[in-house]
């Protein structure tokens, strides 16, 4: 498969410029680029989903054209996408065969659908039951599924898009695994990601994206995580070291053995306790859904805690609904900014009020101040950059990194004593990234004290005054920020590296 | 928008929901079904209503639960497909007038085409809006109930105005169509006038649903399997309800997800157009302004209740349409109704007592007690009990089980090609 | 300019649901053989007679009470498909209440009102209380209330119950409340003795009120954040369920007042002929007024218009009921109009702000990159 100068254009922007790819039979090449770089447009691309403004794809040799995914699929193409596409309510079997149904007459051939998926799970060692529901599998197996379904259509060339982001480390070598089996039966795979080191450990070929377009082919031999990041990036990596520690000996939140239990009884928390004193950031690593997600929640107060006790300073804030903490001082900046973090619809400024409706410049007794609250989103918008022409545009209408900007502005305008911080950075651009890492590290040095959540292992270490290790809901390691490896990280989130520090 | 899982409400009182199964379960429906028919026949001995499960009370709940069954399953297919449709009532109108007009010209089978005809562009606007222009499924179900009536009087005050025997309210007498008895059943007769205990109930039932059948009826429990089988069964079925749980799912695979939802939509009104043509072909003989009386609603209440299966939705309409045609029919049978609520409250009151869930046991059993006490101080019940009882039925039932039941989870959700995760 | 292309948006979408709604009815005149500018004229000019006027202000007034309970819901994206029973349920309550009871003047058509609110409210409340504690939707349950409604209706009023018999017809009515609870009209329009509603005063005040809270209070924006994103509502502290609970109970007892012009203006009585169905059409001018309080307004005089002067019809043998088709054609034109407007409003400002932005800095297009993946 070969791509020749693919480019794509949005209203507005360019995302894909002069992409050219070549993959060859039988071999796992590897696309990596920072978020935002234009990896997920080229796979849509690829895929059918979208047409590109310019350029050829070419398979076998042949130049094709993709109307749509049937058009791609029928050339022998799948895809295996991020957030899994499949239908909870439906069996395994229902699932792969959707679309490609084997029949009888008018009838679906349920006993040859059955018989076809045993022989492919048995083939490349992808065991799943094909009369279970979809959402009684594991994440894992539901991989098996998603890769089960390309291989029913007899896809030749396999796309995965950031296959591991949710997969834990037995999982993935589980995968990479079935990918070498793939690979051996002359099958090719192309791989998204932008975990360098898993990229470097399956791939004979990267290729990496800056600013939606190929900078460079390299071969893993010989390459260091280092050289392939800063070819991503495109510069010295811009540094989230924490210069000087500014904590204090002032415990700020304090959370003792916090439980949280899911409606079938599974601890989803399971005993969490630690202290983040003023002036300190606490960072938590671990794989996605080991229970950050629901920690945040837990303290922010949208979910109740089953046991334990939340202090902010001295109080006892167990009890307190989500308002009266915000009001108390907990600041939060949302995972999924566009979800839990703005009104879309509404203008800038009435989100500059979201979260603090109730409090000054935004209220005034039980009304809103309006003059109050656009002055203060002006003031948001120019010491934090936010690029906008004013601000009466709808929220929706602002780049992702922007979003977040306007988000980081709006937590850090109310005088926060603590700052609940998912993912800061997540899907933002670089110059944005070193913006809101200066904006914390700012805020910490005033006395804020933040938990910072993040999947970018170098932030954590680089901005983190503490760090502790989530696993399967429970705090399994501690480390010093000054002292610890990302590969020392690595393995205790896996649960490998055992208790430590 | 969902109708009954609820984003305000949070997962921790959300229960197991209950699992898709098959017609294969037909042990536990047969144990329904000879439990109630059982229960029935207690309550008739020691009350003496007869019309409790006398043919002649069957036959009309039959043909009071036909109407029902059609709008629902008109809803199965338009929300298995991922698109509510509270425009059920709008397109049924439209389906009793198209029967009535052509109906009284030119037969009752050209009258059913042209009220399935009718339903169906009744649902072709509503998945014109809801598809193509992603409008919100509720607001444009209003707009089509309010459109569907507007069509419908308008159009009556033209072409049904001057003709004989006919208004601008309704339509001149329908040709009835054919009915079909079951040979050898009639005789049961007998058997059914001998009150027995159990032997002269089920005699009346199955006497009930073998005799003096409409065709149209017949036609109808024939659509209903038949949905089963195309939506469960076939590969269309599979795709058709993919667009309704996870449409771009189906879409990343290739399914036209705009033209299943159309076909579903369509094949709603439709169904709901058919149930229109029975209520003007058979339950009345004519077309009159406002007979479908909120059926569309109550067929949407049939399916929920029947958590979007055609077999569940089926017992739903049957039980609108058996208190329909009992409060018709007789009034000691709709009095010695309350005994039957209570006493089956009473039964569950125990079931939840042995099952050691006695906060709920408790709030049964003292309904159940309420009820019998109301039952043995009176002699008769207000016609609006009756009228009320579906209703209320359908909110209790709601109450209790909306946690577990289990709508396409995309349902009512907007679908835009390629805009998907 | 930017000023001026929002008004612009705003009105495109009534606008264009109006004129398409005018050509279908075009359409349906032409295929009857009735010339349809000539029908405009005729409705025109009966609807610019005094009389008329007043009646399209009365039809509206009602209908303004009906949209509004309906948009304080829909705010919040909540569907009071129930306003419909619960102002026919309120209307009874309250004239019973009013017919049995004499008070001084502003005390008993006070004592009315408030019986009407509570009656209305307490009524949505079941379906509130149904959505936060049980999950029903609301959609299913206002629908069976509506029904559960009319059964009561009908149960209460009765002989010996709630309902007293007029002498001369066979009409059923509460007693008839006395002059101390009723609202005198108001002289509003020259040239005609038919009286305005004294209640549009209240349409006014609630109408303002409604605007009020919405944009300038705290409940407001909770209200409407709740409408916009349910989660991020939620993050920023807002508690749903008694939001939930709080704006049905607000939908309700505004809907209570739906059925008060025409009992404490006119009928002073809740008989069988009370007019029912108002809840539907509350709900079609709450989509055309984009529940808006003034575009609510607007939609009311539109539809009493359409009502009223299609009256005169009949005389041109043009049957009435083509108004229907036109206010059908009005809302689902309406909503999708509104829809494709929202969407090209979301695609023109992100193409500005891009804009904006690429004469600003040459980083731009990189930053509007992140907006695209």
């Amino acid at each position: 498969m070969e791509l020749r100068g693919i480019t794509k254009r949005f209203p507005g922007v360019v995302a894909n410029r002069d992409i050219d790819i070549t993959v060859t039979r039988g071999s796992v090449h590897a696309i990596v680029g920072e978020n935002g770089a234009g990896k997920s447009t080229l796979m849509k691309i690829l895929y059918g989903m979208l047409r590109p403004d310019e350029g050829v794809i070419e398979v076998d040799g042949r130049p094709v054209t993709f109307a749509n995914p049937s058009d791609a699929i029928a050339r022998g193409i799948g895809m295996v996408h991020q957030h899994f596409m499949l239908a909870d309510n439906f069996t395994v079997l229902e699932n792969v065969v959707l679309g490609a149904e084997p029949r009888t007459g008018v009838r679906l051939d349920v006993a040859t659908a059955r018989r076809r998926i045993r022989e492919l799970g048995e083939q490349y060692g992808l065991d799943v039951d094909p009369d279970v529901l979809v959402e009684d599998l594991g994440v894992g197996e539901r991989q098996r599924v998603e890769i089960l379904k390309v291989l029913y259509r007899g896809a030749r060339i396999l796309i995965l898009d950031e296959p591991t982001a949710v997969l834990v480390p037995q999982e993935v070598e589980d995968l990479f695994r079935a990918l070498r089996e793939l690979k051996a039966e002359g099958l090719s795979i192309i791989f998204i990601s932008h975990k360098l080191d898993e990229v470097l450990a399956v791939a004979d070929v990267i290729t990496v994206i800056r600013r939606g377009t190929t900078v460079g082919t390299v071969a893993p031999e010989g390459t260091t995580a280092r050289q392939l990041a800063e070819l991503m990036v495109g510069s010295e990596l811009p540094s989230p070291a924490t210069t000087e520690s500014t904590v204090t000996a002032v415990p700020q939140l304090t959370v003792e053995h916090l439980r949280l239990t899911a409606p079938g009884g599974r601890a989803v928390l399971d005993d969490i306790g630690f202290t983040i004193h003023r002036g300190e950031v606490l960072g938590i690593a671990g794989v996605e859904g080991n229970g950050q997600a629901e920690l945040v929640e837990t303290l922010l107060g949208t979910r109740a805690a089953t046991g334990g006790r939340v202090l902010l300073g001295d109080q006892d804030i167990t009890g307190w609904s989500t308002r009266r903490r915000r009001e108390a001082g907990i600041g939060y900046i949302p995972e999924d900014r566009s979800r839990y973090g703005l009104l879309l619809e509404a203008p800038l400024w009435e989100n500059r009020m979201l979260g603090h409706q109730t409090q000054t410049p935004n209220a005034r007794g039980p009304l809103i101040d309006r003059r109050g609250a656009r002055e203060d989103t002006e003031r948001i918008v120019r010491e934090y950059d936010v690029r906008t022409p004013s601000v009466d545009v709808l929220a929706s209408a602002l780049s992702g990194g922007n979003q977040q900007k306007l988000i980081v502005g709006r937590e850090m305008s109310n005088e926060p004593a603590v700052l609940l911080a998912a993912h800061p950075t997540r899907g933002v651009d670089v110059g944005a990234q070193a913006a809101i890492w200066d904006q914390l590290r700012a805020a910490r040095a005033l006395g804020l004290a933040v938990l910072l959540i993040s999947a970018d292992l170098d932030e954590l270490i680089g901005l983190s005054d503490s760090l502790r290790v989530i696993l399967r809901g429970r705090l399994v390691a501690a480390f010093d920020p000054k002292h610890v490896t990302p590969e020392q990280l690595g393995s205790a989130m896996t649960g490998a590296g055992g208790e430590a520090a | 928008m969902s109708l009954t899982n609820d984003r305000a409400v949070d997962s921790e009182i959300r229960a197991a929901p209950l699992r898709e199964r098959g017609f294969r379960d037909w042990r536990s429906v047969l144990t329904a079904v000879g439990a109630g028919i059982l229960l029935l026949s207690v309550v008739r001995v020691i009350t003496g209503a007869e019309a409790l499960t006398s043919a002649g009370t069957v036959g009309a709940a039959l043909g009071a639960t036909v109407p029902i069954a059609m709008a629902g399953l008109g809803g199965l297919w338009s929300e298995r497909s991922g698109v509510v449709n509270i425009g059920l009532e709008g397109m049924m109108i439209l389906g009793t007038f198209g029967a009535g007009w052509i109906g009284w010209q030119h037969g009752p089978w050209a009258g059913l085409v042209t009220g399935v005809a009718f339903g169906a562009v009744g649902g072709l606007v509503h998945a014109i809006a809801t598809v193509t222009f992603g409008v919100d499924h509720i607001v444009s179900g209003v707009a089509v109930n309010i459109l569907g009536l507007g069509v419908t009087r308008f159009l009556a005050s033209i072409l049904l105005e001057g003709t004989p025997g006919g208004g601008s309210t309704q339509s001149p007498p329908i040709q009835p169509v054919g009915s079909f008895s079951v040979p050898g059943f009639s005789s049961l007769d007998t058997v059914e006038k001998k009150h027995w205990l159990l032997v002269s109930d089920v005699a009346g039932v199955v006497r009930g649903v073998t005799t003096n059948l409409s065709y149209l009826t017949i036609i109808a429990l024939l659509l209903v399997l038949l949905t089963y089988l195309v939506l469960w069964r076939t590969a269309f079925g599979l795709r058709l309800r993919s667009c309704g749980e996870d449409p771009y799912t189906a879409e990343s695979l290739g399914v036209n997800v705009y033209r299943y939802k159309y076909a579903g939509v369509l094949m709603s009104g439709a169904l709901a157009g058919f149930g229109g043509a029975f209520l003007a072909i058979v339950a009345a003989n004519i077309y009159r302004e406002g007979q479908t009386g909120g059926r569309g609603y109550i067929g949407l209440a049939a399916m929920i209740f029947g958590n979007w299966r055609p077999g569940g939705l089926l017992a739903g309409a049957g039980l609108f349409g058996y208190t329909d045609a009992l409060q018709l029919r007789s009034a000691a049978a709709v009095h010695a109704l309350l005994l039957i609520i209570a006493v089956a409250l009473l039964g569950g009151a125990a079931w939840q007592a042995w099952r050691r869930r006695f906060v709920s046991a408790a709030v049964l059993a003292v309904i159940g007690a309420g009820l019998l006490a109301w039952y043995l101080r009176t002699d008769s019940l207000p016609g609006q009990v009756t009228f009320v009882a579906p209703y209320v039925t359908t909110l209790l039932v709601l109450a209790v089980a909306s946690q577990r039941l289990r709508m396409p989870k995309a349902d009512g959700q907007i679908y835009r090609r390629g805009q998907g995760r | 300019m930017r000023v001026l292309r929002r008004i612009a948006l705003v009105l495109a979408a009534p606008v264009l649901a109006i004129v398409f709604s005018l050509a279908v009815t075009s359409i349906v005149l032409l295929t009857i053989k009735a010339s349809p500018l000539d029908t405009f004229r005729t409705m025109f000019d009966y609807a610019m007679q005094p009389r008329t006027q007043v009646l399209i202000i009365n039809s509206a007034v009602t209908y303004y009470f009906a949209a509004v309970a309906v948009a304080v819901g829909f705010r919040m994206n909540l569907f009071n498909i129930g306003v419909d029973g619960q102002y026919r349920l309120a209307a009874m309550l309250a004239a019973s209440v009013g017919g049995a009871v004499t008070l001084p003047a502003p005390l008993h058509v006070g004592l009315i009102l408030v019986t009407a609110m509570l009656v209305g409210g307490l009524w949505a409340a079941v379906a509130a209380v149904l959505k936060v504690r049980r999950g029903v939707s609301e959609v299913i349950s206002t629908i069976m209330l509506n029904f559960v409604a009319t059964g009561l209706i009908a149960y209460l009023l009765a002989p010996g119950r709630l309902a007293v018999t007029t002498q001369g017809s066979n009409n059923l009515g509460t007693k008839p409340i006395p002059p101390s609870g009723q609202v005198p009209g108001i002289s509003l329009v020259p040239g005609t003795q038919a009286q305005v509603y004294g209640l549009i005063v209240l349409a006014v005040i609630v109408g303002v009120a409604f605007w009020f809270v919405l944009n300038r209070t705290r409940f407001g924006f909770d209200l409407r954040a709740t409408g916009m994103s349910e989660a991020a509502a939620v993050a920023s502290g807002v508690d749903v369920r008694r939001m939930v609970v709080a704006a049905m109970v607000i939908s309700g007892a505004v809907a209570g007042l739906v059925g008060m012009p025409q009992l404490l203006g006119a009928s002073y009585t809740y008989s069988l002929d009370f007019p029912a169905g108002l809840g539907f059409t509350g709900i079609a001018i709450a989509l055309l007024g984009r529940n808006n309080p003034v575009g609510i307004a607007v939609g009311c005089l539109l539809w009493g218009f359409l009502d009223n002067s299609a009256q005169i019809l009949n005389l041109q043998d043009i049957p009435v009921e083509i108004v229907q088709i036109t206010q059908g054609v009005i809302v689902l034109s309406v909503v999708v109009a509104y829809e494709l407007v929202r969407r090209y409003r979301v695609v023109a400002e992100q193409r500005d702000v891009a804009r904006a932005l690429a004469a600003t800095t040459p980083q731009a297009a990189a930053v509007a990159e992140g907006a695209q993946s």
